[in-house]
């Protein structure tokens, strides 16, 4: 597609001839490499609350980065004015970061191989707000038809159109358009005037608005998060102590984004501050265990046509049959380790620089059917849902919350309980798997990943697998 | 520059456009950083931004809007957008403005902006920033590495008006200097860190300073173990217990009142805490962080206790919550640019006690001193609490060696009324602010 016909040439007049003159203008004090972010969002939030749609927001946000690399070193400004003064003005301040005769032949630019990962005719931002209030209100109906013990609902939907264009010193010119939309749904239930629990289910991708018709309905979500609740109701307190943890398929694949994911971006081991540091080749997980992060799935909430450095999304195979095989790259460590950037560099908003991030991580599926998991554990700890985790990228330890977890007696799932938070090291935790199952999900779309400051979507998954020794912090 | 004018123009528009009421926020800011890592520079930022939102009723229908585009057409497009929402939204019996007689601003000068950030050239910035880092460097040779050290500066400026009457704008600044080492001993590999952060670049800790705190708190965590699984006492140092008063407010905030999603829900005059703990909210104290001349709504900033000597006195609420519960807004709405207003908190900490830290950690025979929390096992809801933490060792009162990979747990509920002690050791880095505490029992998870 010619620049002209793209929205940031159709919408606000921007050549070819343009950009040159910028990225001229930003390596004007000398460096290796210049680029340019243009960004516009549209995002709009609805929510309902006591069956009121309370709150109903949109917004836009429109900008430009500019950043300029010499070395190691990354000088970086923004504007939220696109007048060719105010860019220039950008320019010149990122360039001050360089100093010296410039590195870069320009040569102009070539088109990065288009392909659409999320062919939306219609964004979901795009459709009517009608329509899109529906999604709420119908989740509110459904959670509270679903079980007389429910007592508070909130549903919130939330969309956004990214429109971006980069171009670069080294000759990428890219464009994309990125929708993005989400539907959630958090209940509180109780018995009496008893304890309040809550649950939460949410989903979503990089969707049209018929996803939550097709596929996803409120009705699902809502009746999820009722569910979760009201497991919660019966719950006894978590056990504390090491023991088998079994994780069921799907969301718990948060596991591998906290224990391994964060600690093989590559700005972490170009530092080497990572406890994954210097072990590419070396088992850091049981032979069962491959573990891949992959930008290119269809329609999934981290995936991306292009990254936010413009150069295409990959499939990163990360762990292959428990051998640490590679790190995630952006365009500046691939240039200082020299490697090729796997398309991870990414970016909360034109206002932020990028750096090495996940998309979609998952585990590839085993051989184990998941009931003889089950069967085959003595005593331990079933954990089919989490909230968040944490990780300290340079000790490797973890933690990840679980919101919805069973005991394992005799190789039955029994009782339910809550408050289990698990605790363990990231290059040791996954030597410990014993057993992957066959049945492989991915989450349902509502991950968001942050990493100093910055926020941006990504996806888990996960088959159903069995850790013979985990941490597990509960209170009995 | 801050436009008061721009703000009440807007609210103008939308009342001409069909709205009975608004409120509008303009929020600028600028921003600069240097990064350094190994004594060089790695990283440098400067820019600035605007943003205005609007938020509408129409009777008690409410719809939101805000925009980077601060053109007349941008804001022209903003309203409508606003007033769009407002009609696909449901009638809110609850929805309003805050009263007029509630609307108004403290006086006298809060100390929240000063010109002195802009004295120092970038030279001298990235310079502050390798002094800092090779403080850390130089303190210890375990000291490795580095994740680098930062020099960084803010100001901004916030104006809201409504169409209640209220108009009003305040400028702050900030600055801060941070380092990140590295420490290595064997295979074991560390990092942690240290800040200071001021309105003021004279209220700047020293780079040094700061550099040696956080080699320090980097190096005595090398050689981490886990320890058994038990029940035990443990100390939260300032930064850990800065959390645990976060959680504090998330429980007595009106939102999580009214949709009863707080332990500390109908507790109002009820005993929740041990006498040792006074809670304050504070939105007045000049030169702080979570100090403002009114909140997000237009309503004065204020002092109110929370809880005293263990008993709860008051919630945090903004006008909605409080008609929600039927009672009087506390000054403590807060949001972006735009959309109904959430509960915000001033400078919100819990009271020095009497005791210094190095005294209560002499107290304990076997027990744990908190450096380092992470992960979000806290459920307000219910009070239970299950987080993942590091830090050091008590035995005979004395620190005997690191610990890390291990949980602690316990309910909020228990574990406030097990405040022993709170420390003499009060210092607000930030706008939420603990000294030491020492809680009787948590159960800590490791082997």
């Amino acid at each position: 597609m010619p620049l002209s016909d793209s929205f940031f040439g159709h919408k606000f007049g921007i050549t070819e001839h343009d950009l040159e003159s910028y990225l001229s203008e930003a390596l004007g004090a000398g460096g290796d490499y210049a680029d340019l972010y243009f960004e516009y969002l549209a995002t709009s939030s609805l929510s309902i609350d006591e069956s009121i749609v309370k709150s109903a927001v949109q917004g836009v946000s429109l900008g430009v980065g500019v950043r300029v690399i010499s070395g190691e070193r990354t000088g970086y400004a923004y504007s939220d004015d696109l007048s060719p003064e105010k860019i220039r003005k950008a320019a010149r301040v990122a360039a001050c970061i360089a100093s010296g005769p410039s590195k870069v032949d320009k040569t102009g630019f070539e088109e990065v191989r288009r392909r659409d990962l999320y062919p939306v005719v219609t964004a979901p931002n795009e459709a009517s707000l009608a329509e899109r209030v529906e999604l709420v209100k119908r989740a509110d109906r459904a959670a509270r038809a679903a079980d007389p013990r429910v007592f508070q609902v909130q549903a919130s939907y939330l969309d956004s159109l990214r429109q971006v264009l980069v171009a670069t010193s080294d000759g990428v010119l890219s464009t994309d358009r990125q929708p993005l939309a989400r539907l959630g749904v958090a209940v509180l239930a109780r018995v009496g005037n008893g304890v309040p629990q809550r649950g939460y289910s949410g989903g979503g991708g990089r969707v049209a608005l018929d996803f939550f018709e097709m596929e996803k309905t409120p009705e699902h979500f809502a009746r999820e998060a009722v569910r979760q609740a009201i497991v919660q109701l019966d719950a006894a307190p978590a056990p504390a102590g090491e023991m088998t943890v079994v994780l069921g398929p799907g969301w718990p694949g948060v596991l591998l984004h906290e224990a391994v994911g964060h600690g093989l971006e590559a700005d972490f081991n170009r530092k080497k501050v990572s406890a994954f540091s210097d072990r590419i080749g070396q088992q850091v997980a049981s032979p069962l265990c491959t573990v891949v992060d992959d930008g290119t799935i269809r329609n999934r909430r981290g995936s991306l046509n292009v990254d936010d450095e413009g150069a295409p999304t990959q499939e990163n195979v990360l762990i292959e049959k428990g051998v640490l095989r590679g790190y995630l790259y952006d365009k500046l460590s691939s240039r200082l380790l020299g490697s090729r950037t796997t398309g991870s560099g990414r970016r909360e908003s034109y206002q932020h620089i990028p750096m090495p991030r996940m998309t979609n991580t998952f585990m590839l599926a085993g051989d184990s059917d998941p009931e003889e998991i089950i069967r085959s554990t003595p005593r331990g700890l079933y954990c089919a849902n989490f909230g968040g985790g944490q990780v300290d990228i340079t000790s490797g330890n973890f933690v990840f919350s679980a919101s919805e977890s069973y005991l394992i007696e005799d190789g039955h799932i029994t009782r339910a309980v809550r408050g289990a938070m698990l605790t363990g090291n990231g290059p040791e935790a996954l030597k410990h798997v014993s057993m992957v199952g066959h049945d492989l999900k991915l989450d349902e779309g509502i991950g968001i990943c942050g990493k100093e400051g910055q926020s941006v979507p990504v996806g888990v998954g996960i088959p159903t697998i069995k850790i013979e020794r985990m941490t597990v912090g509960g209170t009995t | 520059m801050i436009d008061q004018e721009l703000a009440a123009q807007t609210v103008r528009l939308a009342l001409d456009r069909g709205a009975t009421d608004a409120e509008c926020t303009l929020a600028e800011g600028e921003e600069f950083s240097a990064q350094v890592r190994m004594r060089e520079l790695e990283k440098l930022k400067d820019a600035g931004s605007r943003r205005v939102g609007l938020r509408v009723l129409i009777g008690k229908q409410v719809g939101s809007a805000h925009t980077s585009d601060l053109s007349s057409a941008g804001i022209r497009q903003m309203v409508e957008s606003a007033l769009a929402l407002a009609a696909i939204s449901t009638d809110d019996p609850h929805a309003d403005l805050p009263d007029s007689s509630e609307l108004g601003s403290i006086a006298g000068d809060l100390r929240l902006y000063s010109d002195d950030i802009h004295k120092f050239d970038t030279a001298a910035r990235i310079q502050a920033a390798i002094q800092t880092e090779e403080a850390a460097l130089s303190w210890d040779p375990r000291i490795t590495n580095s994740e680098g050290a930062s020099f960084s500066a803010y100001s901004g400026g916030r104006v809201f008006a409504n169409s209640r009457g209220f108009a009003g704008s305040y400028r702050m600044s900030s600055c801060s200097l941070s380092a990140t080492p590295v420490a290595r001993q064997g295979d074991s590999m560390e990092r942690d860190y240290w800040y200071s952060l001021a309105r003021s670049y004279s209220k700047l800790e020293s780079p040094a300073d700061v550099g040696r705190r956080a080699a320090e708190r980097t190096v005595r965590r090398l050689g981490a173990r886990k320890v058994p699984t038990q029940k035990a006492p443990v100390i939260f140092d300032p930064v850990t217990a800065r959390s645990l008063i976060g959680n504090i407010f998330e429980a007595v905030e009106g939102d999580s009142i009214y949709r009863k999603a707080s332990f500390l829900e109908g507790k109002l005059g009820e005993r929740v805490a041990s006498e040792n703990v006074t809670v304050i909210d504070d939105g007045c104290l000049p030169g702080l962080f979570g100090t403002s001349p009114f909140d997000d709504e237009g309503v004065p900033s204020r002092r109110t206790v929370v809880i005293d000597r263990g008993v709860l006195r008051s919630y945090l609420l903004n006008s909605y919550t409080a008609r929600k519960l039927g009672m009087r807004t506390t000054g403590n709405a807060a949001r972006g640019v735009t959309g109904n207003a959430g509960v915000g908190h001033g400078n919100f900490f819990l009271e020095k006690g009497q005791r210094p830290p190095e005294e209560m950690i002499r107290g304990i025979h076997r027990g744990l001193y908190v450096t380092e929390l992470i992960g979000h096992g806290v459920n307000i809801v219910t009070g239970d609490y299950s987080r993942g933490a590091a830090g050091l060792w008590i035995e005979n009162g004395e620190f005997a060696y690191p610990v890390s990979e291990i949980t602690i747990a316990a309910t909020l509920q228990q574990m406030l009324m097990d405040v022993e002690a709170a420390g003499s050791d009060l210092e607000f880095r930030g706008s939420v602010a603990s000294p030491t505490l020492l809680i009787r029992e948590m159960t800590i998870s490791g082997q």
